[in-house]
């Protein structure tokens, strides 16, 4: 029901389209709905009104591209504003000169503390580490052996012990001086950010084992309290960096830009499936274009203009028109679209793409098929399909390994196509592979 | 923290936000000031831009028609306004069971939620109130999740049927209904793992549970989407899709001891109408309380 930013600011942008510059009004009304996709991807209000009212400025003085349309020059603005608040780069970690590293695991109850530290260790040995779980969640029925198998699955050792939670983590960080582990990673119960008993418990647990990490584990389904949360724990703990669970799902994870911008703290790590696999260092830039609900569409746009080259365009363009297109320019158009990454990787680019098509792989073993199977032609094949007949058929299916039935199907929609876009021709923009066929 | 109504519990949350109705009443008339407060207030409840536009156009309505002329009248007709929204429907679970055929209570929600918390506390109600209960630790997937419930269960005095982790879930939660119908107790509640409803896989199962749970010998009387009061417009979408695959008959608001206000229920309730049964309050085992409209608006509202 709430549209992504995208799809409700196509109206706006289309009456952009034709004009040459923007006025005041046009921003203001892109900005508008770009106040409605932050509210709605959980940015905290005030970050909002301070986040519209810095892009605003940013927006009324974007600079002309000639590839984009000023409605989009509008949008790159807003994004390239995201991006830079959300922060430029990736969190560097770091190691204690003297090991062991502690890292200290805060957050709510069921912000997902105990998963992301087993990930987290699966993380640092898989950077040739040598980490030691320690379960400090004395509180949670369970939550000890949840982290005990975690930590089996993983091949890392675990370490815990009943009784006092801080005696637990102090007690772990002995254990890996003792064992030689290098990292130290300490699972905590989960707690009210309001919790002042609970709190001061956490402060104590820090004090006993120095961190040089204190990651505050948010929730990407978080709404506006995420401010409060983050600036509590940070108060307590002064928490280094937060790491963003559940961006798996269809939250766009407003809180990112809220404790970014409130607390000057990165993320540094995101969460990202069930398994314990799913877990990587975090991208600001992918995350602007979440927030905005508009999928990567900006850095589509980019690569689009990086990796298009405009005078090739325009002389396919003119042979598309003129019915002269032959699948040798196809085989080009399929390269530049390579050029922009995997057609999997272009689609979960595009917004309103849904998970299921993103994460299914779909497409490129199609297009590296299209491509066999022109390449296994003769040129003169390739300028003139129709004189490919069955012998023709046979010698290309073979030679590019699929059947005579793709081959047949790719002649077929290409001919079509061609066809097709002669009696449209006039006018009208060419973009890489407009309506052609993939086999 | 135990003990006081949901009220008192609720407004010692909240003493920090500073009454923003207070704040209107406290102005000498009704101007552009009292309307950004209140959908600041509102926004920051996570009520979200659509229910709050739609709250505050009723209530602009009400002043242009001179219905609402003074700042007192607009605190009033606000708090009108926001428990219009909620749907008037029942919001006590159905127990009904009969012998050889128990009630059957499935629990469902995203990954940390707290559904195993809610079900080890609603297991601890309906014992003392002299029924008996069978669990069904649906969740086998995540680790040690069926140890968690049955530390719940124990505590409880309620009887747990498990499977091997990794086991189908369907058919743990089968085996705990024909269970509870031999033993003839009166209620079974079925635990199922966390899942993102993004996760078209993780629905499917959740379908086939339902499914599965409707052939054994109870009745599914209750789905209960457990929802965490953090969270933000995410929310409504939750209860979207867990509603489309399981019938979902109720809300468990949880966590709402915390800073968070749980606004996003105003959405789920009005537009989708699956009212909020319960509210969370804390990890105790009796830190469950019924779900009280006007409370909940007045603690929103802090006044």
């Amino acid at each position: 029901m709430f549209d992504a930013l995208s799809g409700r600011l196509g109206g706006i942008l289309k009456g952009l389209r034709n004009r040459g510059r923007l006025t005041e009004r046009d921003v203001d009304e892109v900005l508008a709905e770009v106040r409605t996709a932050l509210l709605e991807a959980d940015v905290h209000l005030d970050v909002v009104e301070a986040v519209v009212g810095e892009i605003r400025a940013a927006a009324v003085g974007a600079a002309a591209s000639r590839a984009l349309d000023p409605g989009q020059q509008v949008v790159k603005a807003v994004h390239d504003s995201l991006v830079g608040m959300l922060g430029g780069e990736t969190l560097a970690i770091t190691y204690e000169s003297q090991p062991p590293t502690v890292v200290l695991m805060a957050g709510l109850q069921g912000s997902g503390k105990t998963t992301s530290a087993a990930k987290l260790a699966g993380w640092y040995k898989s950077q040739g580490r040598q980490p030691l779980l320690v379960g400090a969640d004395l509180q949670r029925p369970a939550a000890v052996e949840q982290l005990r198998v975690l930590a089996g699955q993983l091949g890392v050792p675990m370490w815990s012990e009943p009784g006092d939670p801080v005696a637990a983590a102090r007690g772990g960080v002995a254990e890996a001086r003792r064992t030689g582990r290098d990292v130290v990673i300490v699972d905590t119960a989960g707690r009210l950010a309001i919790d002042d008993e609970m709190m001061g418990e956490i402060g104590r647990i820090s004090a006993a084992t120095s961190p040089r990490y204190t990651f505050l584990v948010l929730d990407a389904m978080i709404g506006q309290d995420a401010v409060t949360v983050a600036t509590r724990f940070d108060a307590a703990l002064s928490i280094d960096a937060v790491i963003l669970t559940k961006l798996d799902g269809d939250a766009r994870g407003g809180a990112a830009l809220s404790v970014k911008r409130v607390l000057g703290k990165p993320i540094a790590f995101a969460a990202t499936g069930e398994k314990l696999e799913a877990f990587e260092q975090f991208h600001p830039d992918r995350m602007a274009g979440r927030i905005l609900g508009m999928g990567d569409v900006l850095t589509l746009i980019e690569q689009a203009e990086r990796a298009f080259d405009q005078r090739e365009a325009e002389a396919t363009a003119a042979r598309l028109v003129e019915g002269r297109f032959t699948l040798d320019d196809f085989l080009s158009q399929l390269q530049q679209l390579k050029k922009m990454g995997s057609l999997s990787q272009v689609l979960g680019m595009l917004p309103g793409v849904p998970a299921q098509v993103r994460n299914a792989e779909i497409g490129d073993d199609q297009v590296r098929r299209t491509e066999a199977i022109i390449r296994s032609m003769t040129p003169d094949e390739r300028a003139r399909p129709e004189i490919i007949n069955g012998s023709r058929r046979t010698r290309i299916a073979r030679g590019s390994g699929t059947q005579v039935a793709d081959v047949n199907r790719l002649v077929k929609q290409f001919l079509e196509a061609r066809t097709m876009m002669k009696r449209a021709g006039k006018g009208g923009r060419v973009g890489p592979s407009a309506g052609l066929p993939i086999a | 923290m135990s003990g006081g109504s949901l009220r008192e519990r609720l407004s010692r949350a909240r003493a920090s936000i500073g009454g923003a109705v207070a704040g209107v009443r406290g102005r000498g008339g009704i101007d552009d000031g009292t309307w950004e407060g209140l959908e600041a207030t509102l926004l920051r409840a996570d009520l979200g831009v659509r229910t709050t536009g739609a709250v505050l156009a009723r209530c602009r309505d009400a002043v242009a028609a001179r219905e609402v002329r003074s700042p007192e009248d607009l605190a009033a007709r606000l708090r009108t306004e926001l428990a219009a929204l909620l749907v008037d429907a029942p919001r006590a679970l159905a127990t009904d069971a009969a012998p050889g055929s128990p009630c059957v209570w499935l629990v469902v929600g995203v990954n940390g939620a707290g559904k195993t918390t809610t079900i080890g506390k609603l297991a601890s109600r309906e014992r003392a109130a002299g029924r008996g209960v069978v669990l069904a630790a649906g969740d086998t997937f995540r680790a040690a999740a069926g140890d968690q419930i049955a530390a719940w269960a124990q505590r409880a005095g309620a009887e747990l049927v498990r499977g091997a982790e990794g086991a189908d879930p369907s058919s743990v939660v089968f085996d705990a209904v024909q269970r509870a119908a031999a033993r003839g107790a009166e209620l079974v509640i079925a635990d199922t793992a966390g899942r993102l409803q993004a996760n078209t896989n993780l629905m499917e199962e959740l379908r086939k549970v339902r499914r599965v749970a409707d052939k054994a010998a109870g009745v599914v009387r209750e789905v209960l989407l457990v929802v965490d009061a953090t969270t933000g417009q995410n929310g409504l979408a939750q209860a979207r899709e867990f509603a489309a695959a399981t019938g979902v008959t109720g809300v468990v608001l949880t966590k709402l001891d915390g800073s968070a206000k749980g606004g996003i229920v105003f959405a789920i309730e009005a537009e989708l109408g699956i009212p909020v049964k319960l509210v969370g309050l804390g990890e105790g085992i009796d830190d469950l309380a019924p779900f009280a409209p006007a409370d909940f608006v007045a603690a929103l509202l802090d006044d």
